[in-house]
Parts: C-alpha cells; sequence; structure tokens
C-alpha cells in the first residue's frame, strides 16, 4: 500500500546568526566594515597571534539583550563565555569564542501570525574569517577581517511547521532587529544567516523524527525553497519504507537541491569548556531596566497601533509595519495631512511597484511624503482626476517635483470647465450620430462608448464626475 | 666590586650616588652573560645591542638590566617560548609587564630559557637546550622559569621576570637559591604572556633579595584593560612595610604538607625556618589542607585541558613554523609534529581527552569540582592564619636527567606549589637553608588573596635574620 504523503508533518527549528552591527569586533577595537581589503581590518588580538588576550565590548551584551528583550527571553543574570575548539584556516585562534551552557538570553518566543515560535536561548559569538579560494592557484587565501565581528545566535525550538511560517519567522526576526538597531539584516551580506533543522513524523506521533540540518541560508527565498526540498527528499524517503539519517547539509541555490556535508558521525566534537580568559557576565536589573526604556515600539506594537488609530486593515498595517522607515514614512504623510487608507494604497501599490522596478529602497526614494500630500491633495479638489493622478506620481517619483509643477508644465489640469467640456461634447456626439440615435432609442450602454472618446479627446483631463452629468443631459435631449 | 652581583636596590642607590654608571652596570652584566653562559645556557636570545641602545634613552639613575623569560611577548625582540614552533616569532607588540619595565626604565638583557610552553618543571623540556644550575651544572636550575632563576643566581642580570602556573616561579627560584613571587591570580596582568593555562598562569619577579621582589611588584602590579582577569584594585607600596616584623603574625603548617618522601635535609631547613620566625615573635599553628592530595590530579587534568585548546592556534596558517604538506590536514600535522616537543604533545593529548565528549564530566568537571573544595581548603585556613609555611619542593634539585623517563615522578616535584595555583593566592619562595652537598633549599611562604604585603614582609624578617640568600654559587 502507498502511503499518502499527508501523513507527515513536518518540525522545522532554526539556528539564526545575526551578525551585530556595533562600529567595533567583539573582543578589540577593529571596525566592523564590510567589503574592505582583505586583513586590513586586523590586529594582534583578532588574528590570534600568542599571548594576546580578549576583552569584551559592552555594546555587543547590550544589543543581545535588547535582542532578548524584544523576543520576550529571560535575561540571564549570569552568563559566561565558552570555548567552541575546532582546526581550520578561518578560525585564528584554533576555538571560537562563543556560549555554551549559561547562554546570556533563554525562553523567549515570536509570534508569527496567530502562532507562537518559542525560542530557546540566544547568545554571543565571535564570527570566524573567511578562507577564499581561487581555482587558478593552488593555495587557499585566508582573509581574517570578519574574524572577532560579533554575532548573535538565536535557536528557536522545534516549532515551525512548515517552510512558509520559518520564512514569516524569519522575516519577523529581522523587522525586530532592524527596528532595534542591533543588526542591518542585509542577506547578502551575510549579516543575517540561517541553519534550518528539519524533520518528519507521522502525524499524531509524539517523539521528534530524525533531522537533517541545512545549513548556510543566506536568503528568506532559500530558505523556503531548502525546506521544500528537504520535505519532498526525507518524505520520498520515508514512504519508500527508508530512514532518514542525520547528517549535515548544504543548500545548492543553483540545483535548488540540499546535498549532503557530513553524517553525525563525522561531526566535530567541539571540547566545550568555559573561557578562562573572559570573567562571567553579571547583568543588574537596573542595567537591564535602563535598555528595556530604550527600546521604542516594536513591529507588532505599530501594527496594533495603526490599525486602532489609523483605522487600516490589519494587512496594510503588517506591510507598514515591517520597515521603521515605511512606518515612518507612511505616518508622516498622515500627519501631513494625507487620509490614511489613501497613503496606504498609494504606498503598497504604485509606490512599491516603483520602488521594486528601480531596486531602491524607500529612503533612497526621491518622492518624500509632503510630494504625495500635496498631489492626494489636487485629486481631492479635483484639479487632477485619480487616472492622471498615476501619472504625475509616476513622475514626482522620478524627478522629485512637486505634483503642482507638474501639472502645471504638462498642462494636466483637469477640465472641469463646463463651456470647454460642452464644445468638445457636441463635436464628437454630432460626428457619431449613428451611436447616438441607438442611444437614444435606449441603448444606455453606450454612454461608456461617448466617455471614452471624450476622455481620448481630452486626453483624460475630463473631469469624470461633470463629463457624466453633461454627457447624460446632453445625449438625452 | 662585581657589579653583576648588586641586586636592584643596591644598584639604584650606587646609581644614584653616582658611584656607578649604569654603562657600567649593563656591561658588567653582558660580561659576565659572556664568561658563563655557555656553561649555564639560560638565555635563548641576548639583546645587548638593543639594551646599549636603550641605555642611551634612560636617566643615568636608571637602567637596571632585567632578563625576560621567553614566554612573554617583547616587541620587535624575537619570543620563541623555547619552541621550535616559534622559532622566527618576532611580535608586534609588547605585554604589559615588559612595557612598564620599559615605562619604569629597566633595560632587557634578553630572553631567557624555559620549558617548552612552559610545560616542566627542569628547563630540559626547552626545544633548544637545557640550562644549567648555577650551583651544580649538573643539576636543573628547574623549571619552567629555569633560564630566569639560574641568570638571576649566577649574576647574569641584576632581576628577571618568570611566569607560574604550577610553580614555575617558586620551585626553579628554590633550586638556584633565589627569590621567588607567584602574585594573586589578577595581581599582574597577563596580556603578552604566551598563555599555557590562562585560569593558572601568573607573572612574577625572580630576584636576588626579598626587597627587590617588593620594589619589581611595585612596578607590576595592578590593572590592565587590556586583560579583563587582572582585577581593578588598588596596589600598596610593597616596600612600604617590609620592616615591621612579624610579632602577632599567625603561621599555619598544613600536616598534609610534612609527609613521608620529603627529603631530611628540605624537612630540617623548614622547619628550622618555622622555630626562627616562631622565636621572632610569631605565632605557629598546625591546620589541615584536608584535598591537598588532589592537586597534582587536578591541576594536570585543568592545565592540560586548557593548554590543549590555548596551543591550538600554532597551526602554521598565520606565524611561526609552517612544514608544508600535500593538503591542510598535512600541513597540520606536519607542523606540529615538527614544532611541538615531546611533552608537549603529551600534555595536548591529555587535554584533549579530558575535554572530549563523554569524558568531559568525569575529567575537567570533576577538576573544576576538587579545585573549588582546595580554594576552600584555603579559605579556612586563611579564617585562623595569615600565612601558610611549607617546603617549595620535596627535594633540592635533581640531576639532569634524572626524572626525564618518568614524567609522573616529574609531576611530583611540583606536589607543593600547585595547590597554590589553582587557589590563585600568592606565594613567594625565599632560600632557608643548603643541603649538604650545598645545594639550596626553598621555604615557601602562601598568603591570602592579594596579600602579597604580608608574604614579603614576613620574607624580609626571615632573609634578614638569616645569612642564606647572602651565599652565592662558586662559577
Amino acid at each position: 500500500m502507498k502511503t499518502n504523503m499527508k501523513t507527515y508533518e513536518t518540525v522545522i527549528g532554526l539556528e539564526i546568526h545575526a551578525q551585530l552591527s556595533t562600529k567595533t569586533k567583539i573582543f578589540c577595537s577593529c571596525p566592523t566594515q564590510f567589503g574592505s581589503v582583505p586583513n586590513t581590518q586586523t590586529c594582534p588580538i583578532c588574528i590570534g597571534m600568542p599571548g594576546v588576550l580578549p576583552v569584551l565590548n559592552k555594546k555587543v551584551v547590550e544589543f543581545v539583550i535588547k535582542a532578548g528583550l524584544a523576543t520576550n527571553c529571560t535575561i540571564s543574570k549570569h552568563s559566561r563565555f565558552a570555548r567552541k575548539n575546532y582546526f581550520y584556516p578561518d578560525l585564528p585562534k584554533g576555538y571560537q569564542i562563543s556560549q555554551f551552557d549559561l547562554p546570556l538570553c533563554q525562553r523567549g518566543s515570536l509570534t508569527v501570525g496567530d502562532k507562537i515560535i518559542n525560542i530557546n536561548r540566544i547568545h554571543i559569538e565571535e564570527d570566524a574569517g573567511k578562507n577564499i579560494h581561487d581555482s587558478s592557484d593552488i593555495h587557499s587565501l585566508v582573509d581574517l577581517n570578519r574574524a572577532g565581528v560579533p554575532l548573535m545566535e538565536i535557536v528557536t525550538e522545534p516549532d515551525i511547521a512548515s517552510p512558509l511560517e520559518a520564512g514569516a519567522f524569519m522575516r519577523k526576526l529581522r523587522a525586530i532587529l532592524r527596528y532595534l538597531e542591533i543588526c542591518d539584516g542585509n542577506m547578502e551580506e551575510g549579516s543575517l544567516r540561517c541553519d534550518a533543522n528539519i524533520s518528519l513524523r507521522p502525524i499524531g506521533q509524539k517523539e521528534l523524527g530524525v533531522k537533517a540540518e541545512v545549513k548556510n541560508l543566506n536568503s528568506f527565498r532559500y530558505v523556503e525553497k531548502a525546506l521544500e526540498y528537504e520535505i519532498e527528499r526525507q518524505t520520498k524517503i520515508l514512504t519508500d519504507g527508508g530512514r532518514i539519517i542525520q547528517e549535515t547539509r548544504l543548500f545548492n541555490t543553483q540545483s535548488g537541491k540540499t546535498i549532503s556535508m557530513r553524517s553525525k558521525e563525522e561531526s566535530h566534537d567541539y571540547r566545550y569548556f568555559p573561557e578562562p580568559d573572559l570573567v562571567p557576565i553579571e547583568v543588574s536589573d537596573q542595567w537591564i531596566n535602563e535598555i528595556r526604556e530604550t527600546i521604542t515600539e516594536l513591529p507588532d506594537q505599530k501594527t496594533a497601533r495603526f490599525v486602532r488609530d489609523y483605522k487600516l486593515p490589519s494587512y496594510d498595517a503588517d506591510l507598514l509595519s515591517l520597515e521603521k522607515y515605511t512606518a515612518d514614512w507612511f505616518e508622516e504623510a498622515v500627519r501631513l495631512g494625507g487620509d490614511s487608507k489613501q497613503v496606504s494604497n498609494w504606498m503598497m501599490g504604485e509606490l512599491m511597484r516603483l520602488l521594486n522596478e528601480k531596486n531602491l529602497s524607500l529612503d533612497k526614494s526621491p518622492l518624500k511624503p509632503n510630494l504625495l500630500v500635496d498631489m492626494l491633495k489636487l485629486v481631492t479638489d479635483g484639479t487632477i482626476s485619480g487616472k492622471i493622478a498615476k501619472t504625475v506620481f509616476e513622475d514626482m517619483f522620478n524627478t522629485g517635483k512637486s505634483a503642482s509643477e507638474i501639472v502645471k508644465e504638462k498642462g494636466l489640469v483637469q477640465i472641469s470647465d463646463l463651456g470647454e467640456l460642452d464644445t468638445v461634447i457636441d463635436e464628437i456626439i454630432k460626428s457619431n450620430s449613428k451611436e447616438y440615435e441607438r442611444y437614444k432609442a435606449g441603448e444606455t450602454k453606450l454612454l461608456g462608448f461617448f466617455v471614452g472618446l471624450v476622455m481620448k479627446a481630452t486626453k483624460g483631463k475630463a473631469n469624470p464626475k461633470l463629463l457624466n452629468s453633461t454627457l447624460q443631459k446632453k445625449l438625452s435631449t | 666590586m662585581e657589579l653583576f652581583r648588586l641586586t636592584i636596590a643596591e644598584a639604584l642607590r650606587l646609581l644614584l650616588n653616582k658611584e656607578i654608571s649604569n654603562q657600567e652596570l649593563l656591561k658588567a652584566v653582558f660580561d659576565r652573560i659572556k664568561n658563563i653562559d655557555s656553561k649555564i645556557n639560560a638565555y635563548v636570545t641576548i639583546t645587548e645591542e638593543e639594551a646599549f641602545n636603550r641605555l642611551n634613552k634612560v636617566s643615568k639613575t636608571s637602567g637596571i638590566p632585567i632578563a625576560i623569560k621567553d614566554n612573554l611577548c617583547t616587541k620587535g625582540i624575537k619570543t620563541t617560548c623555547s619552541s621550535k614552533i616559534l622559532g622566527n616569532f618576532i611580535p608586534p607588540y609588547e605585554s604589559t609587564v615588559t612595557q612598564k619595565l620599559i615605562n619604569s626604565e629597566y633595560i632587557f638583557t634578553g630572553k631567557t630559557n624555559l620549558d617548552e610552553f612552559a610545560m616542566g618543571s627542569s628547563t630540559e623540556n626547552s626545544g633548544f637546550f637545557p640550562t644549567k644550575n648555577p650551583w651544580d651544572t649538573s643539576r636543573v636550575p628547574g623549571g619552567s622559569s629555569g633560564g630566569s632563576a639560574a641568570a638571576v643566581a649566577s649574576g647574569m642580570c641584576i632581576a628577571a621576570l618568570g611566569s607560574d602556573t604550577g610553580g614555575s616561579i617558586r620551585q626553579p627560584a628554590a633550586f638556584c637559591g633565589v627569590v621567588g613571587l607567584k602574585p594573586t591570580y589578577g595581581r599582574v596582568s597577563r596580556f603578552g604572556l604566551i598563555a599555557f593555562a590562562s585560569s593558572l598562569d601568573q607573572i612574577g619577579p625572580i630576584t636576588k633579595n626579598v626587597e627587590d621582589c617588593a620594589i619589581l611588584m611595585n612596578i607590576l602590579s595592578g590593572h590592565d584593560i587590556n586583560d579583563s582577569t587582572c582585577a581593578n584594585i588598588d596596589v600598596p607600596d610593597y616596600t612600604a612595610n617590609l620592616k615591621n616584623g612579624v610579632k602577632g603574625l599567625t603561621i599555619g603548617i598544613p600536616k598534609e604538607y610534612f609527609i613521608e618522601g620529603i627529603d631530611k635535609e628540605t624537612l630540617d631547613a623548614v622547619k628550622k625556618a618555622i622555630n626562627i620566625l616562631s622565636e621572632m615573635g610569631a605565632e605557629v599553628i598546625p591546620i589541615s589542607l584536608p584535598h591537598t592530595e588532589y592537586s597534582i590530579a587536578v591541576y594536570y587534568i585543568l592545565a592540560t585541558s586548557e593548554a590543549s585548546s590555548n596551543l591550538a592556534r600554532f597551526d602554521g596558517v598565520k606565524y611561526g613554523l609552517r612544514i608544508d604538506g600535500k593538503n591542510l590536514l598535512d600541513m597540520y600535522l606536519n607542523t606540529k609534529a615538527a614544532g611541538f616537543g615531546k611533552e608537549v604533545k603529551r600534555r595536548i593529548l591529555l587535554g584533549t581527552y579530558s575535554l572530549s565528549s563523554g569524558y568531559y564530566d568525569a575529567y575537567y568537571k570533576k577538576a573544576q569540582a576538587v579545585r573549588t573544595l582546595i580554594r576552600k581548603d584555603f579559605a579556612d585556613a586563611f579564617k585562623k592564619v595569615d600565612v601558610i609555611i611549607t617546603p617549595t619542593t620535596p627535594t633540592p634539585a635533581f640531576k639532569i636527567g634524572e626524572k626525564v623517563a618518568d614524567p609522573l615522578k616529574m609531576y611530583l616535584n611540583d606536589i607543593f606549589t600547585t595547590p597554590v595555583n589553582l587557589a590563585g593566592i600568592p606565594a613567594i619562595s625565599i632560600p632557608c637553608g643548603f643541603s649538604k652537598e650545598g645545594l639550596p633549599i626553598g621555604l615557601q611562604i602562601i598568603g591570602r588573596d592579594f596579600d602579597e604585603e604580608t608574604l614579603l614582609r614576613t620574607s624580609y624578617t626571615f632573609e634578614h635574620a638569616t645569612e642564606h640568600h647572602k651565599r652565592i654559587p662558586s662559577i
């Protein structure tokens, strides 16, 4: 008997590495800037010379406490660092300073949609450098600019039930980290990357299935695609009566498949032990409270407020709250007198479309909230039609000029002058006498035909309301 | 007058009174090195040219020649840890302690030999050559700071720096008849000290007498922003109370340190020393440190565990020795096989084992728990006593080659010194007598956390009541 695919449920847990946007590294004062010339952002400490010692950057602790508070974690009053020992050329000390048995944050959660995803822990660690392999050279090179850049690792419980949910969790987490200004969330530059643990189990079974860990997923899409592939792969094995082996897998972005990297037997014994070169991290209640006070409104709270105060549908409120800059842009437009739903519609429609087309982020847009609000006023007072507004909007976006300027320059003012409109309508009726007769005979749906012709003749500038009423009157006589 | 025999205090006085020049002093020391170091082999690197260059830049009343153990990084001067793996390593930075000495206008005579990576008790584990005891060149000077202790004892410097992880300052000081202090963990910055076991390592002075030890402690001690484990606690003037005597002082004698197997002459000398202090007004009471017997085991688990991690960085990738191979693993294996000596390899293996999954709880974790008990033993004792007195070593200096074949026998030489490092407390070794063969015997005085002052005062009182420190080797 062939088992149906749907008899298995998916269990996913994520380990997310987020690079903290401190100015300097975690244990020395080297800068953390991305993309510098190899090995120029290094010193004896971060390249692991003999005799040097790490000194903890306090900002790192502050940032991770912030992340912990924003994800409902318990902040440990007493935590410590541990050494994770393994050999690799990009790991200059032969061990990574991380946290093991006593992490800084524990037992938190994030709500994604209606679902609560529990967070097991958030801990601090240092990044490694980068090996550079050039196929034209038998040697590999090592760039240690990234060695010692501060990271936090966020580990979820296996509470995630689908690739989409995993993607949504990542997006939500990224939004929070960006709100807190502790991680730029730039996945292409590796500021946010994810390892996903995934297993299947028959529905109703409590015990977890054997998992695979997919390493180093550096985009939301890759997370989702890799997990979808894994579900397919594991389902096939299980339905064919096979067994999943515990292993680490790599996602190939070209093929969209995961491939085995190493099995559990080959996995490292990291020989963790408490880092003797650093003193334990002691965090006072006072410090936690001070940090708590610096946390401003987070995405969820903002969404709720937008729904409440601006009467926005929660879909709009959610999208607008994803980025703080977007939310601020929206609120600025409303503050300047824009109607909240209209502003939201323009932002989520035309503005997003144009930004995507030009591959720009909102902060780089030449179109500012005041320009949108001015344009909306022209629509409301009848100066331009809603249709013309789209053209004006695109022009504003491209040039940064105001709507009234554009309307004036291009002569886009709506024809609301009855005399002018009369002349145009009369001429059109005259030259379309057949249709005029049919209309009079009761074929009233021809009204649209006449509206179209007038609009064409006026290049869309006719005030639609005025046009409708005048046309109806004239056709009926 | 043999200027190389001077102590820091005497030399400073003579310089101040213009009775000697610092040029004469430095020359006397380098002449001495040229005359006898071929017999002792205390130095790995001699920095005569740099020394005279630097002397031109210091005041005429300073410029004391001092030797630096070769596991302390010195900017621009080769720092080898007496290991082939660092044979060509020139640090681009200065350790905090050597910087402090430079600021105080001390002049470095060179870098002294040690057991490779400070792992050993005889300096026989040096990756280059063994150092010999100036009192009897057929014997070891102790270790791991054997080069520093031998250089001080034989006048190849006025004073020296050593480091002490399980006795590496005190044991060679005892074997060479000089004064050696291991400060409280956190009293002196470790920045620039090539780590052996980070939670145990401390840097300290090796000197010809107690006053010099206090003078150097004034320079070396204090908080350092580059070392998080270095305590931010005020530093007293260690020379201020040296002459205040031992009246009212309570000395504890731990029964676990006076056991069978200790050399009789050593035992007699230590007992005699205790009597002298008692006669000078100290109260002597018996105490117990019940977990002493576990010290060696605990020490060799924790120290090797930390070492296995600390020495991982010597992989041929960034600096030091590299022996190429056909792939990455090959290069690692070739480099480490050629670069590390036998004892270092043994300790890396031991430590790696103790930290491995499945063994961690039984070894590392258990050892940490016992370490806490050992620390508590001392804390309890110091509720009743001000200092604790023991022999520094079970025997005087042993013969070169005598213990190399039996590592366990060698490890037992640290039986009285390792508990102090595990507890993190300070201890000093001072000369307290000589064997019939003319070998020095060391007295260990152990103190409370950050109470080096009492150690120095007790030592000074004893030193000035006796003549042992005045005896010098005939070399």
